[in-house]
C-alpha cells in the first residue's frame, strides 16, 4: 500500500501538539488551553469568490484549570493520545471504537472517563477543526454508504476496482477515499451524476445510463456521506468531470445539493477539500412537473417542516442567486414537492429514457 | 305492580298473566338483617377480603384493642403477639404453607371485668368508644368481634379469652361465639382458672388466613407500630418461630387524650333532631349549651334568636321545620374551634425516637402540626421523614469502589421510590394506599424543590421513608377496614404542610451534603483528572516523558488554584467526613443548624426515675408521665446506641 509518509507523520504531529500544549504550560506555571473553533452557523461564511463556506475565525477556550472543562479538556488528551495511536499503528477506526478504546475507570475514584460515546464523538470533530484534519486523515472512518458504477477503474489496497464490470450492484465507497487508500486508475467518463436515492441510482444502473452516456453514477443514499463527497470532488478535481446531482424536489434534496456544493454548517472547514463549487442542479426542479408533465396528484403537499426549512433556505447566503430564489418560491407557492419516484408514474424507465436524456440536451440545470 | 287491567271489549284475549309473586307473599318475606348476618356476606367491608389480609386484620384488631385499654387505663402497654401455623389434622405445616392459624395477644392492661366478656368479644357493634368523642385506635366497636366472627365462620373455633382486673381478682376463662342471627354472643365456656399475670387480657382467636412477609404483612404492621408508639413494648412471636422483642424506647405514655362534646359545626342535621330528643335540658338554650362544646349560655341565646326561636322552648317539642331553621342558624353563627386536648398526638420527640429506631438513614426529622379542625372534628397531622441509607451500607459500597459502571449504569441506582407510612390514631394504615389523603398530598408535594427527585405524579425517588400521622377524635376512613383516610381539604393542607416541613428541612441537609460535597469535588477533580492527562500526554510523546516532573507542575498549580491547605482545613479532611459533620444529623424543631447536634439520647437511656435508679415499668403501675426528662446525647454515644446491644435498654444492663 502506497502512503505518503510525510503527510501521515504531519497528522500525528499535530496530535503530539496537544501534549505539548500541556508540558509548555505547565512549566509557564499557566493553565493549559486548547482553543477550538466555533462550529455553528454564527461563524460560518459563504465566500463568494470560492463558492464555498468557510469557518469563521472565532475560537473558544477550553482550559484544564476550570471546574466545568476540566473533565473535556482530559478527555480531549485522552482522544487524541487514542488517535494518535491509530497513526502510529496504521489503522482505521470507526467513532464508537474510539470511544471504547479510551473509556476506563479513572484511578481512585467510580468516575469513568467517558459515559457515553455521545461524549467522544464532539471531540473528534474538535480536534479534527483545531488541528484542521480531515477526519479520515485521523483514521476515523464512517460505514461504506455509498456506491458507484461507470467507466472508472479505481486501486483499492492494491486491489485493481473495474467499476464497468461490476454488475447492477457497483462498488461500495469506503470512508476513507484519500489517495493514499485510493487512487484513481483509469477515468474515461464525460461526467459524473450524483443521485440522491439509492432507488433511483439501481434504476439508472440497471438500464445501464452510464453506458449510453458515459458517465459516472454516485449515490450516498441520502445526505452523502464523506466518501463519496470526496470522491466526487476528487473526480471533479483531477479528471476535470463536470458533477451533476440529481435530488428530489423538497428543501431537503436543495440542501444536499448545497452541501455537495459549497460544504456543510457543520463541518464548514472541510469544504476546503469536500466542495464542488461547481456542481450543477440538474433535477428534480420545481418547475419540472410543468415542463414534462408530472400529473398534480403524484405530489405531496409541503408540511410545516418543510415550509420552515424552505424558508432558511431562501435566507442563506449562498442561495441568493436569482434563479435559486425563483425555483425555491415556485416550490412555496405551488404547496407541493415532488420525489424522483414520482417519474415513474409516466414510465418506469422514465428518468432513464426521457427525463435526463432531455434535461441533458437542453443543458436544464441551475448552478 | 299488581293486575294488568282488562280492556273492556276485547275478543277473548289470552287471560292476563297472574302475577308472579303476591304482595302478601313478598311482605312476609320481608325480615329483619341482623349486622351480623351482614357482615358475614359483606366481610371484605371489614378487612376479611382474603386469607393474608385477614390474618392481619385479626391480628390488628387485637392489639389495637389491648393498646387502646392499656393507655386509657394509663398502664405502659405490654404486648405480646403470638401467631402460630395450625395442623388442619396433622403436623402443623411450615408457616408459608399454612392456611390456618392461631393468634394469641396478651397485654398487661386493665382487664375487663367478667360480664363485660362476652358481649365486647361477641357482639357486633358493642363497645365503648362510638359514642364519645375521643381518641383511640378504636372507634366502632366493631373490630374484635368481626375478628371472632371470621374465626368462626372459616375454622368453627371460637373466641378465648383469659382476663384479669387485679392481683387480687380471680382471672375468668371465656369461650364465646356469636349468634349472627341475633348479633348475641353465646357462651360456650366460662371459668376460674389460676393465671400468671397479675392483671390484663390475653385473646386466642383461630382463623383461616396466609402468611407471607413483605408488603402488608403482620411483620410489617408490627414493626410500623412500634414506631409510632416507642411507649410500647411488643414482643412477636412469628409463625416462623421468631422471637422479635420491641423495648420500649419512650418511657412516658401519651397525654391521656379527653373527651369533648360533639362541636356544632360537626353534625348532620338528622343527628341534631336525635340530639334534641335525647337531651336532658329543659331549654333549647341550655341544650346547645350544655351538649355542644364551644358554646357559651349567650352564644346559644344568640343562636335561637339568629333561628326566630325561643331559648326557652322545650328542645323535644322542636318539631316541623324548627330544627331546620336551628341547624341553619348554627352553621351560619361564628363558634369557636373545638378544644384540641381531646387529642392525644406522638409528639415530635417520640417520633423522631420512633423513627431512628426502626429505620436505618442519615437524616430523620418530625414535625407536629397545630391542631385544626374538619367538619368539627380537630385533628393533629404529624409528619416525619428518614431519608438515607445509614452509615454502614455505605461503608459497603465504599469497599464495592473498584467497579466500573456500564454505559446507562450511574452511581446509585436511585430508582427506588420512596415509601409512605400512614397512620391513623397511630394504628398504621396497610392498604389502599392510593386512595388515601395521606399519599395524594405526598404527590402533591413537590419534592424537587427540595432537592428529591420525582417524576411526574409518582413519589419522590430516593431512600427514603415518608411518615404521616393523624390523630383525631373521628378519623373519616374511606371504608368500615379503615384502610384509606378521606379526602377532606382541610385534612389534605395539614398534611401538605406538615410534608412541606419536613421537605424543607429534608433540604436544607440535602444542601448541606452537597455544598460539602461540591467542594470536596472541586477539590479532587482536578487531582484525579492530572492523571490522566499526564499519562495521555505521555503517551502522546512517546513515553519520553518526564511524568513526575509534569505532574508535579500540575498539582502545585490545582493547590494554589483551590486555595491549598487552607481548603483543607476548611472541609475537615482530617477524618471526620465532609465539613466535619457526622455521617447523619437530626434535625429537630430545636436545633437545625445543631452542631454535632442530635438529641434522640433517650431512644435506649431508659428514663430515669427521680431517685436516680432503673425504671422497671412493667409492674411499678405508675407510669412516668412526662416525668423523665429527655437528654441530650453525644455523637459517640448515639452511634454505641445502633449497635446491636441497642435492642436492650441501657438501663437493665
Amino acid at each position: 500500500m502506497a502512503r505518503k509518509p510525510r503527510r501521515t507523520s504531519a497528522v500525528e504531529k499535530k496530535l503530539v501538539g496537544v501534549a505539548d500544549v500541556v508540558i509548555t504550560a505547565a512549566q509557564r506555571y499557566r493553565d493549559p488551553t486548547l482553543a477550538i473553533p466555533v462550529r455553528s452557523l454564527s461563524n460560518v461564511t459563504f465566500n463568494e469568490r470560492k463558492g464555498l463556506l468557510e469557518m469563521g475565525k472565532r475560537r473558544q477556550a477550553r482550559s484544564f484549570f476550570n471546574v466545568g472543562m476540566a473533565k473535556k479538556f482530559m478527555q480531549t488528551v485522552l482522544v487524541a493520545d487514542a488517535l494518535c495511536e491509530l497513526q502510529r499503528a496504521d489503522l482505521t477506526t470507526s467513532l464508537r471504537e474510539i470511544y471504547y478504546r479510551t473509556k476506563h475507570t479513572i484511578k481512585n475514584s467510580h468516575e469513568n472517563t467517558l459515559d457515553t460515546q455521545d461524549e467522544s464523538d464532539p471531540l473528534i470533530e474538535d480536534l479534527e477543526v483545531t488541528l484542521e484534519t480531515l477526519r479520515e486523515e485521523l483514521h476515523v472512518r464512517a460505514e461504506n454508504a455509498g456506491s458507484v458504477v461507470g467507466p472508472l477503474v479505481l486501486v483499492d489496497d492494491g486491489d485493481r476496482v473495474d467499476c464497468a464490470r461490476l454488475g447492477k450492484g457497483g462498488y461500495s465507497v469506503p470512508s476513507i477515499v484519500e489517495p493514499e487508500y485510493l487512487q484513481i486508475k483509469k477515468c474515461t467518463a464525460d461526467f459524473v451524476l450524483l443521485v440522491e436515492k439509492g432507488t433511483q441510482w439501481n434504476r439508472l444502473s440497471e438500464d445501464k445510463f452510464w453506458r449510453k452516456y458515459n458517465c459516472i453514477l454516485l449515490t450516498g443514499n441520502g445526505q452523502p456521506p464523506r466518501g463519496v463527497r470526496r470522491l466526487a470532488r476528487r473526480l471533479h478535481e483531477e479528471k476535470r468531470l463536470p458533477v451533476y446531482v440529481l435530488v428530489d424536489n423538497d428543501p431537503w434534496g436543495y440542501y444536499i445539493y448545497s452541501v455537495i456544493k459549497q460544504g456543510s454548517i457543520n463541518l464548514a472547514f472541510e469544504s476546503q477539500r469536500m466542495a464542488i463549487p461547481k456542481a450543477k442542479f440538474i433535477g428534480l426542479s420545481s418547475g419540472d412537473p410543468e415542463s414534462y408533465g408530472l400529473p398534480r396528484n403524484v405530489g405531496i403537499k409541503l408540511n410545516d417542516k418543510d415550509i420552515a426549512r424552505a424558508r432558511e433556505l431562501l435566507s442563506y447566503t449562498w442561495f441568493q442567486k436569482k434563479s435559486w430564489q425563483e425555483e425555491i418560491k415556485r416550490m412555496l407557492s405551488s404547496g407541493l414537492k415532488y420525489e424522483l419516484d414520482a417519474l415513474a408514474n409516466k414510465d418506469f424507465q422514465y428518468l432513464t429514457k426521457k427525463y435526463l436524456p432531455r434535461k441533458l440536451k437542453e443543458k436544464d440545470w441551475l448552478d | 305492580m299488581g293486575g294488568m287491567r282488562k280492556s273492556p271489549r276485547t275478543q277473548p284475549t289470552p287471560p292476563p298473566p297472574k302475577p308472579a309473586v303476591s304482595a302478601v307473599e313478598m311482605g312476609a318475606r320481608q325480615r329483619e338483617i341482623s349486622v351480623s348476618e351482614f357482615f358475614t356476606k359483606n366481610r371484605h367491608l371489614l378487612g376479611f377480603d382474603n386469607p393474608r389480609k385477614a390474618l392481619l386484620t385479626c391480628v390488628k384488631e387485637a392489639v389495637d384493642n389491648a393498646l387502646d385499654a392499656c393507655e386509657e387505663a394509663g398502664i405502659l402497654p405490654d404486648v405480646v403477639v403470638k401467631v402460630e401455623a395450625v395442623a388442619n389434622g396433622d403436623a402443623p405445616p411450615p408457616a408459608s404453607q399454612a392456611s390456618r392459624f392461631r393468634i394469641t395477644v396478651t397485654d398487661n392492661g386493665p382487664g375487663i371485668i367478667r360480664q363485660q366478656i362476652p358481649p365486647i368479644f361477641a357482639k357486633l357493634l358493642y363497645g365503648s368508644k362510638f359514642h364519645r368523642l375521643r381518641m383511640s385506635r378504636g372507634q366502632q366497636g366493631i373490630g374484635i368481634s368481626a375478628a371472632g366472627m371470621y374465626g368462626q365462620l372459616t375454622t368453627g373455633k371460637p373466641v378465648q379469652i383469659t382476663s384479669r382486673t387485679s392481683a387480687r381478682a380471680p382471672a375468668h376463662y371465656f369461650e364465646v361465639q356469636i349468634d349472627t342471627k341475633k348479633n348475641e354472643p353465646q357462651i360456650l365456656e366460662k371459668k376460674q382458672i389460676a393465671w400468671e399475670s397479675p392483671r390484663g387480657t390475653q385473646v386466642t382467636m383461630e382463623v383461616e388466613g396466609r402468611y407471607q412477609k413483605g408488603r402488608a404483612s403482620v411483620d410489617e404492621y408490627i414493626e410500623q407500630t412500634i414506631i409510632a408508639n416507642p411507649h410500647v413494648k411488643l414482643t412477636y412471636l412469628s409463625p416462623e418461630g421468631e422471637t422479635k422483642e420491641h423495648p420500649r424506647t419512650y418511657h412516658e405514655l401519651p397525654p391521656s387524650p379527653r373527651e369533648i362534646k360533639p362541636h356544632p359545626y360537626g353534625i348532620e342535621l338528622g343527628m341534631l333532631l336525635k340530639m334534641l330528643q335525647d337531651t336532658k335540658s329543659h331549654s333549647l338554650a341550655g341544650f346547645l349549651a350544655s351538649d355542644f362544646s364551644r358554646v357559651s349560655p349567650r352564644l346559644a341565646e344568640d343562636i335561637c334568636k339568629t333561628a326566630r326561636l325561643s331559648p326557652r322552648a322545650r328542645p323535644r317539642d322542636t318539631h316541623g321545620p324548627a330544627p331546620e331553621t336551628l341547624y341553619k342558624a348554627i352553621q351560619s353563627t361564628k363558634i369557636m374551634a373545638p378544644p384540641t386536648n381531646c387529642l392525644s398526638p406522638i409528639g415530635e420527640k417520640a417520633l423522631l425516637a420512633g423513627l431512628y429506631r426502626q429505620i436505618k438513614g442519615d437524616f430523620y426529622t418530625a414535625v407536629s402540626r397545630p391542631p385544626a379542625v374538619y367538619r368539627g372534628n380537630p385533628f393533629v397531622i404529624e409528619a416525619g421523614l428518614a431519608y438515607g441509607r445509614g452509615p454502614s451500607p455505605e461503608a459497603e459500597s465504599q469497599e464495592k469502589k473498584p467497579i466500573p459502571l456500564a454505559e446507562g449504569e450511574t452511581q446509585q441506582d436511585d430508582a427506588e421510590l420512596a415509601r409512605v407510612i400512614r397512620y391513623a390514631n397511630r394504628v398504621p394504615l396497610l392498604y389502599q394506599q392510593s386512595a388515601c389523603v395521606i399519599y395524594k398530598a405526598v404527590l402533591d408535594t413537590t419534592w424537587r424543590n427540595y432537592g428529591v427527585a420525582q417524576s411526574r405524579g409518582a413519589l419522590p425517588t430516593g431512600p427514603m421513608v415518608i411518615f404521616v400521622h393523624m390523630a383525631s377524635v373521628w378519623v373519616p376512613f374511606t371504608s368500615e377496614s379503615k384502610e384509606a383516610i378521606a379526602d377532606y381539604d382541610e385534612i389534605r393542607k395539614e398534611v401538605t404542610l406538615a410534608l412541606r416541613e419536613c421537605g424543607r428541612r429534608l433540604g436544607a441537609f440535602l444542601r448541606r451534603l452537597e455544598r460539602a460535597d461540591s467542594e470536596h469535588r472541586r477539590r479532587n477533580i482536578f487531582e484525579l483528572y492530572i492523571e490522566e492527562v499526564v499519562e495521555s500526554c505521555n503517551r502522546l510523546k512517546g513515553g519520553r516523558l518526564p511524568t513526575a516532573k509534569l505532574k508535579e507542575q500540575l498539582q502545585k498549580m490545582a493547590l494554589k488554584r483551590t486555595g491549598g491547605e487552607k481548603t483543607d482545613e476548611l472541609l475537615g479532611k482530617n477524618g471526620s467526613g465532609p465539613e466535619g459533620l457526622p455521617h447523619s444529623i437530626i434535625v429537630t424543631p430545636e436545633g437545625i443548624e445543631g452542631e454535632v447536634p442530635v438529641l434522640v439520647g433517650e431512644a435506649s437511656g431508659g428514663a430515669v426515675s427521680p431517685n436516680g435508679a432503673p425504671k422497671e415499668d412493667e409492674e411499678a403501675g405508675e407510669p412516668s408521665r412526662r416525668s423523665g426528662k429527655t437528654r441530650h446525647r453525644a455523637k459517640g454515644k448515639r452511634e454505641a446506641a445502633r449497635s446491636p446491644a441497642r435492642a436492650r435498654p441501657r438501663g437493665k444492663a
